[in-house]
């Protein structure tokens, strides 16, 4: 059993032109039901749903509020190692890009850990490009003893695993999985990804199920957001989730919503994805599942971060840099994206606060 | 007045209100009854010619415009459902048919299962299958997968008109279920068949109520303001913001407030 | 012959056909369905159906129901 078998249905049928059919009555059916379809998501995110968005972020606020309570999980990335294998043209870590490459030392990480961790931070999100043989299992493991004296629970979004490396990577305390399928589009897919070993697709739109199966707790899949239309790629992503949550119902899953930002390098996102679109996206997540979380990070604006807390948004990273060893090592690296929202953890949380919205630091205790 | 046609099975109805012929004192009050009503649909059911007694034929009461939906009362399995059906189409009333395989005679509840078997079976003959159920979610999934045209789950155990007992699962097969949702059963007073329409079901059958009570004629024009409110009641909410009205302080506003940010 | 109509087992002597049953108890052929040995036989040929030694016979008609 694979969500493939449920993606290969759908890659049949013309998404954009079924999205497109809907009417504002659908809509509005759709947004009235307690229990909702994907078809009844399509219509959510469709562009007959525009004239509905309040109604819909109401009742999204009002289902995050019963599910996740007024709270908002903060956590911040570190990078670990930029050394990459893949091609993958929307990326600043790009094997040709012309950067420099840099793995931290275990001191190096633990230095970094110590910084992050005075921010109050207790969950991690450690990232690494795709080189087996540098930023290896084993190197990932170390850190992750490192790590855990400093944080309550370690997500990882590295390259794609088997079901026995994640599981081995839960034994050394990780508790999460990040991994985003790119873009749904399989064509596009392959085009984007031109040699390494991120190019096999399928290897990759299975990880988030052994992640669930190898006893990953929380699991986050996305896509990013720009290199194809965002309703056929939401659509899918949505889709995966569900299946995900309905085969897996002892894992918490989540979907991020990372949409491109300009990098150090050429590549210019095909679509445009605007904040009325991530609103949308948001909105209709929410209410199609209610206990998916939704995940932005600092690629987003201040003044957007700030607009969408209460929108049922559930994590959100803070005080983040994208540059190996980029919380405490001097020399500034490259970054793998722009941040956009600079502010630092206590600046995020105070913000959180004076809204209404606690800040999780800790949401998890290892035992 | 809003047009609120209900199309099935190839028909364009302007009731939502289905009506029966049992348990009438006399069928002579059905032409009245079905003028009070309005009704469209009318339920009859198929059984062996008493040669010894002279009774009235109910055809003979029955409007000619009404649209017949024979039911399988009588049959304790598909086969015998099955056999019914074919018997009722012969007469030449149409290909509409209600399905009520009924095992159990102390509280008449229909067996899902052999409902489904003979759906499936009825539907490949060409039959506009009306299932009457439990209402249960997958019994009422495996019935769309065997082609029906509607779900009719009970309200309450037939005969016994408590009302909507089963309002909770009715709600869910309302949401999960792609098909025209008609409550049969149970349904006791016009606030029940009001309260069903409410909350988005698409018909409801009622037969005991109106025949049983001391003015059917009456009643039954009861019944059909009922069902006429509660189905304009559903299209207010479906069509206006009562329910997710747009506050003074929009969490959306800042979208259209901030013009090129994107 | 012994003919069971409507679960009724009937003794006839002469042979008769479905219509000719019908008229003689006063049924309306518009007014019934026809079942012999559970297949159904249309009006159209009730006058040529002979019934037969051991056949079982069903007479329909719909009456009041929900």
């Amino acid at each position: 059993m694979s969500f493939y078998s449920v993606f290969e249905q759908y890659q049949k049928i013309d998404i954009e032109k079924i999205i497109g059919a809907f009417d504002k009555h659908a809509v509005l059916r759709s947004l009235n039901k307690n229990t909702l379809s994907i078809d009844d998501f399509a219509a959510l995110i469709s562009q007959s749903a525009l004239p509905y968005l309040e109604q819909i972020a109401q009742k999204s606020h009002d289902i995050f509020r019963r599910y996740f309570g007024n709270t908002i999980q903060l956590f911040t990335p570190m990078y670990l190692s930029n050394y990459c294998n893949n091609r993958c043209l929307y990326c600043g870590f790009n094997h040709d890009a012309q950067i420099e490459r840099y793995q931290m030392s275990l001191d190096e990480v633990e230095n970094e850990a110590r910084v992050i961790a005075s921010t109050g931070l207790k969950h991690i999100l450690i990232l690494t490009g795709d080189a087996q043989q540098k930023a290896t299992i084993s190197y990932i493991k170390s850190c992750c003893d490192v790590l855990k004296q400093y944080f309550s629970s370690i997500s990882i979004e590295i390259y794609a695993l088997d079901t026995q490396g994640y599981e081995n990577l839960i034994q050394s305390g990780v508790d999460g999985l990040t991994i985003y399928q790119e873009t749904y589009n399989t064509n596009l897919y392959d085009t984007l990804h031109p040699t390494g070993p991120k190019k096999n697709y399928r290897f990759r739109l299975d990880a988030p199920q052994r992640g669930a199966e190898a006893g990953m707790r929380n699991v986050t899949v996305g896509t990013l957001l720009g290199l194809d239309d965002w309703r056929k790629e939401i659509f899918f992503t949505a889709l995966h989730a569900s299946w995900l949550e309905n085969h897996f119902p002892e894992t918490d899953f989540s979907i991020a919503l990372p949409r491109i930002r300009p990098y150090y390098g050429s590549y210019q996102p095909e679509y445009q994805v605007t904040d009325q679109d991530m609103v949308q996206m948001i909105i209709a997540i929410r209410v199609f599942l209610p206990r998916c979380g939704i995940t932005i990070s600092t690629r987003e604006s201040e003044f957007f971060r700030n607009n969408i807390i209460k929108l049922g948004v559930t994590k959100m990273s803070a005080g983040s840099t994208t540059a190996v060893g980029g919380h405490s090592l001097s020399n500034t690296r490259h970054n793998q994206f722009e941040i956009s929202d600079k502010r630092s953890v206590a600046q995020m949380a105070a913000y959180l606060e004076n809204n209404n919205i606690q800040p999780l630091f800790k949401d998890w205790e290892r035992f | 007045m809003q047009n609120d046609i209900f199309e099935i099975a190839g028909k364009k109805l302007d009731s939502r209100l289905f009506i029966g012929t049992g348990k009438y004192a006399s069928d002579s009050m059905i032409p009245d009854v079905c003028q009070s009503t309005g009704a469209c649909v009318i339920t009859v059911a198929l059984r062996r010619v008493d040669f010894n007694a002279i009774t009235d034929n109910v055809m003979q009461h029955i409007p000619s415009h009404m649209q017949l939906m024979p039911n399988t009362s009588g049959a304790r399995t598909s086969d015998e459902a099955i056999r019914i059906a074919r018997l009722a189409r012969a007469t030449g009333c149409g290909n509409w048919i209600k399905i009520e395989v009924i095992t159990d005679n102390k509280y008449l509840l229909p067996d899902g299962y052999q409902t489904a078997k003979a759906t499936e079976i009825l539907t490949k003959e060409g039959f506009a299958v009306f299932p009457y159920i439990n209402p249960d979610l997958y019994v009422a999934r495996d019935l769309v997968n065997a082609g029906a045209v509607a779900i009719m789950p009970l309200g309450a155990p037939i005969g016994t008109n408590r009302g909507l007992r089963t309002e909770e699962m009715i709600n869910i097969l309302i949401d999960d279920i792609d098909l025209p949702i008609i409550v049969d059963a149970g349904i006791g007073k016009p606030s029940h068949a009001c309260q069903a329409m409410e909350a988005g079901a698409d018909a409801c059958l009622v037969n005991t109520a109106i025949a049983t009570s001391e003015n059917p004629i009456l009643m039954g024009k009861a019944f059909a303001e009922a069902v006429r409110a509660g189905r304009n009641a559903y299209l207010a909410k479906a069509g206006g913001t009562s329910q997710w009205a747009s506050a003074s302080s929009p969490l959306t506003g800042f979208i259209r407030n901030h013009e090129g940010q994107s | 012959m012994v003919i069971t109509i409507n679960g009724q087992e009937l003794d006839f002597d002469k042979e008769l056909s479905i219509q000719d049953f019908l008229d003689k108890k006063n049924i309306k052929t518009n007014s019934v369905v026809v079942e012999l040995n559970q297949n159904i036989i249309y009006s159209d040929k009730y006058s040529t159906t002979w019934l037969t030694h051991k056949d079982k016979l069903e007479i329909l008609r719909f009456v009041g129901g929900g």
